[in-house]
């Protein structure tokens, strides 16, 4: 490979946007093994490899692609699984762009080496080639331990657990398991089978996984304690949303992101009515906010039929807090931004249905306390959107179910839990936490971070537990 | 999978059903609800719980058989098996000892207001409780209610039996001096007795049947106004003082997805009503 080549990214392909505007199957195809080969053949082999300092749980970056290159694909998967549990899931959700890619050397002179999409090649390969399920390691005492939620944080600590030895449990309050990944980030962007083999991986490994248990309700922390447990993780994610506290938020056809989405995804409304959960989506869709959820929503109304979408963001196209690659993929399917715009008022038909939205223009003031310049409204510049469906994405915040019925928890005024950076420890003996309820609503792979670094304690204190030191 | 351990229709399409749920049994009370889905494909139905046995380790929940899920449902023989039954869900019902009660519940509602009751009468509570139905033979938990009740009272809706209406309870509301009351029905049966019951400024606790997706404080679906506030009923309720509630609001939110409900129950009858899907 000469220097000219090594610079330049391997492409992966897209399904065609003509298409794909039409239905659910994912967008981004995945490399072939000979694009996977060119890619990891111009990866450097850095010595004081950068793209490892990029990202949130030090995967070994260079010896995952080395094995790549030299067609050893099982043994590049099992490279990645001894730091990441969900690999084809990050290779395909992870905001590589400012994470290890930002910091591969190459970046420098050309293109980064595309690091998630090799991720994603080499964690399909090993599901489609069949996943080898490893023998429990049972080292030192064993405990038996409750993991409430089942995301990216949860799934971490039980695999990472039951690998140790440990009786592992699995509380998850929804039918099926998975958070986020399965309820949220939709089918063409995330296969929900994808997710469903990365959580029957963890029944194999004999986490038993109990859906339908809502904790809190059906057992409080203490009452786990009582039957049991000897330490317990709390993963239950950011699940409460956010409303405007405008006038006509009330209206039918205004959604928080959570509901449309559970629709969509969870209860595939839009498989109605095969399925038995509905979802209306009329012509004109606004999405109000401007992240990842926002953009999730967003095309998924293009793909249920919308004719005209747009994206309400009250600050400018390079405040977006979105991927890049999805705010694109967005802009190429034809979703309409509206930047610097900020809704103030729903007004509704005679039936109770939404029919328009007064916005507002914004200018950028100063910054902010996150850094971000501030939008402030130009006074006057009112106007009508013509909308009949509106999906509120302005952010979340943690369920407060379990932090209301647990007694000596420290929680913060904004309803995430306290627990140490290192060792994920609350102030609750026993009991663990991380993931978006410590965090706030953050990434797969930071809930996924916190998650190794709770199963590393949690195994310590059971060890210090069980043989009294 | 959730066994159905005994099933029965105890008004016209109004069915008493007793699900195998031994982890949820002991943790149930009055007020609370569960959320079933039959299958695969099925969707989230909420239910308020009517009962539990505890020795069996069962949850009781009596449904009206009003659209596709439930009609479907309403299909399903002791043996067989749902997918989904997860609870208990909803904050428990406010018991204590309140002095006298007044407990009005109409259809289907009057099977966990049976519930409540029960818990109300262990609390030494006077009981004043009013029976509604649509007519005599739609009479679900009458003589149940009857049981605990210190005074009791029937209303149908076309005069076939007792009261006619519930215009009636107003006079009650004249006569005597209530400390709590208690209402579970359709939401026009919530207004109409709150409308009542305002004029003394007597705490009137409603159960809002909202719509609901997940039931569990995720989707917002439920949300309501109660005292100007944005209340979830699933996390927050489902009872509320009715004094503060925008029952107007709830009526209009609840009517969204009537075209589509409609269509659902039109396949379905049109099928020949079965769709038992694997
Ligand atoms: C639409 C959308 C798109 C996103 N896109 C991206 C992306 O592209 N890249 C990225 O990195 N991140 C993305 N994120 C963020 C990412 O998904 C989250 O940061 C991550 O899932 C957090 O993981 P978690 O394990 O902490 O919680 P969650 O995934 O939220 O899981 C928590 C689980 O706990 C359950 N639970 C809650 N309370 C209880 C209880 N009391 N008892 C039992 N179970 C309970 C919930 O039902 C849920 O299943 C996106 C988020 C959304 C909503
Ligand atoms: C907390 C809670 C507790 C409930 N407890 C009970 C109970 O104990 N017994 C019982 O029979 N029902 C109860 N309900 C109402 C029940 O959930 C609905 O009747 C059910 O969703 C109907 O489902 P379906 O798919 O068969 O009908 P759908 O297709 O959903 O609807 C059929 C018809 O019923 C109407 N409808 C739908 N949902 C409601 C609702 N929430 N309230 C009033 N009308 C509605 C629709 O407008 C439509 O006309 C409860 C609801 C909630 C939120
Ligand atoms: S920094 Fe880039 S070139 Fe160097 S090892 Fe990492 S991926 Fe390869
Ligand atoms: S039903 Fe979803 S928040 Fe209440």
């Amino acid at each position: 490979m000469d220097r000219e080549q090594r610079k330049q990214e391997t492409p992966m392909a897209k399904q065609d946007v003509v298409d794909r505007i039409h239905n659910f199957y994912e967008v981004a195809l995945g490399y072939t093994e000979e694009q996977a080969q060119r890619e990891a053949t111009r990866c450097l082999q850095c010595p004081n490899p950068r793209c490892v300092q990029g990202c949130p749980v030090n995967i070994d970056i260079p010896a995952f692609i080395k094995e790549i290159k030299e067609g050893n694909y099982r043994a590049s998967a099992a490279k990645l699984k001894e730091f990441n549990s969900l690999p084809a899931v990050c290779g395909r959700v992870c905001p590589q762009e400012n994470q290890c890619q930002e910091q591969c050397v190459l970046g420098k002179m050309g293109d980064p080496i595309s690091i998630g999409r090799l991720e994603r090649f080499a964690a399909d390969w090993e599901r489609n080639a069949g996943v080898e399920i490893p023998e429990k390691q049972v080292e030192g005492a064993t405990g038996k331990v409750a993991i409430v939620g089942s995301g990216p944080a949860g799934l971490t600590v039980a695999a990472d657990l039951i690998k140790q030895g440990h009786e592992v449990v699995m509380f998850e309050s929804l039918h099926y398991a998975g958070g986020v990944l399965m309820y949220g980030i939709p089918q063409f962007r995330l296969p929900k089978e994808i997710v469903q083999a990365e959580i029957d991986y963890i029944k194999k490994l004999g986490v038993d996984v109990k859906t339908n248990y809502t904790i809190g309700r059906i057992f409080t922390i203490d009452e786990l304690f009582a039957d049991g447990y000897d330490a317990i993780f709390i993963g239950s994610g950011a699940g409460l949303p956010n409303f405007m506290g405008i006038e006509g938020e009330n209206l039918g056809g205004v959604y928080s992101a959570n509901e449309y989405l559970i629709r969509i995804n969870l209860m595939k409304g839009y498989l109605f009515p095969e399925y038995d959960t509905p979802i209306r989506i009329g012509k004109n869709v606004a999405v109000i906010g401007g992240g990842n959820v926002a953009m999730d929503a967003a095309r998924c109304s293009l793909r249920l039929g919308a004719e005209k979408v747009y994206i309400v963001y009250r600050r400018a196209r390079e405040q977006l807090p979105a991927r890049e690659e999805e705010a694109e993929n967005a802009e190429e399917e034809g979703i309409i931004f509206n930047l610097l715009t900020n809704p103030v008022k729903f007004t509704g038909d005679e039936s109770g249905w939404v029919n328009g939205m007064e916005c507002i223009k914004m200018e950028l003031g100063e910054p902010d306390a996150s850094g971000r310049r501030r939008p402030v409204a130009i006074e006057g510049s009112n106007f009508m959107m013509d909308v009949d469906t509106v999906v509120i994405a302005i952010g979340q915040t943690p369920n407060p179910l379990i932090q209301r019925t647990t007694d000596g928890l420290e929680t913060t005024k904004w309803g995430t839990i306290v627990a140490d950076d290192e060792t994920a420890a609350t102030s609750k003996e026993g009991v663990y936490a991380g993931g978006d309820v410590v965090s706030g609503a953050a990434t797969v792979i930071s809930a996924m971070g916190a998650g190794r670094k709770a199963a590393k304690s949690i195994h310590e204190y059971i060890q210090k537990k069980k043989t009294g030191q | 999978m959730f066994k159905i351990v005994s099933k029965e229709e105890i008004a016209p399409n109004i069915h008493l059903i007793e699900i195998a749920a031994p982890d949820m049994a002991p943790k149930s009370h009055p007020g609370q609800f569960v959320i079933i889905r039959i299958d695969d494909k099925g969707e989230r139905v909420p239910l308020t719980i009517a009962g539990v046995d505890l020795q069996k380790g069962t949850v009781s929940t009596a449904f009206h058989a009003v659209g596709k899920t439930t009609k479907e449902f309403a299909k399903y023989k002791a043996g067989e098996s749902i997918m989904d039954f997860s609870g208990p869900l909803g904050n428990p019902a406010e018991v204590e000892n309140f002095g006298k009660v007044l407990l009005v519940g109409a259809g289907v509602w009057c099977a966990p207001l049976h519930y409540t009751a029960t818990a109300l009468k262990k609390n030494n509570n006077k009981l004043v409780v009013v029976c509604a139905g649509r007519t005599k033979n739609d009479m679900v938990y009458e003589n149940q209610l009857k049981a605990v009740a210190d005074e009791f009272h029937v209303a149908t809706d076309d005069g076939s039996k007792g009261n006619q209406g519930l215009d009636f309870i107003a006079d009650i509301l004249k006569a005597q001096k209530f400390d709590h009351a208690i209402v579970m029905g359709p939401v026009s049966t919530l207004k109409k007795v709150v409308e009542m019951t305002k004029p003394y400024n007597l705490k009137t606790m409603v159960t809002l049947a909202s719509l609901m997706v997940d039931g569990t404080g995720m989707c917002g679906a439920c949300r309501v106004t109660v005292g100007g506030e944005m209340k979830f009923a699933c996390m927050d309720g489902p009872e509320f003082n009715g004094l503060d509630v925008d029952f107007d609001e709830l009526i209009s939110r609840q009517r969204v997805y009537l075209p589509e409900e409609r269509m659902a129950s039109m396949i379905y009858e049109k099928l020949g009503g079965s769709v038992k899907r694997g």
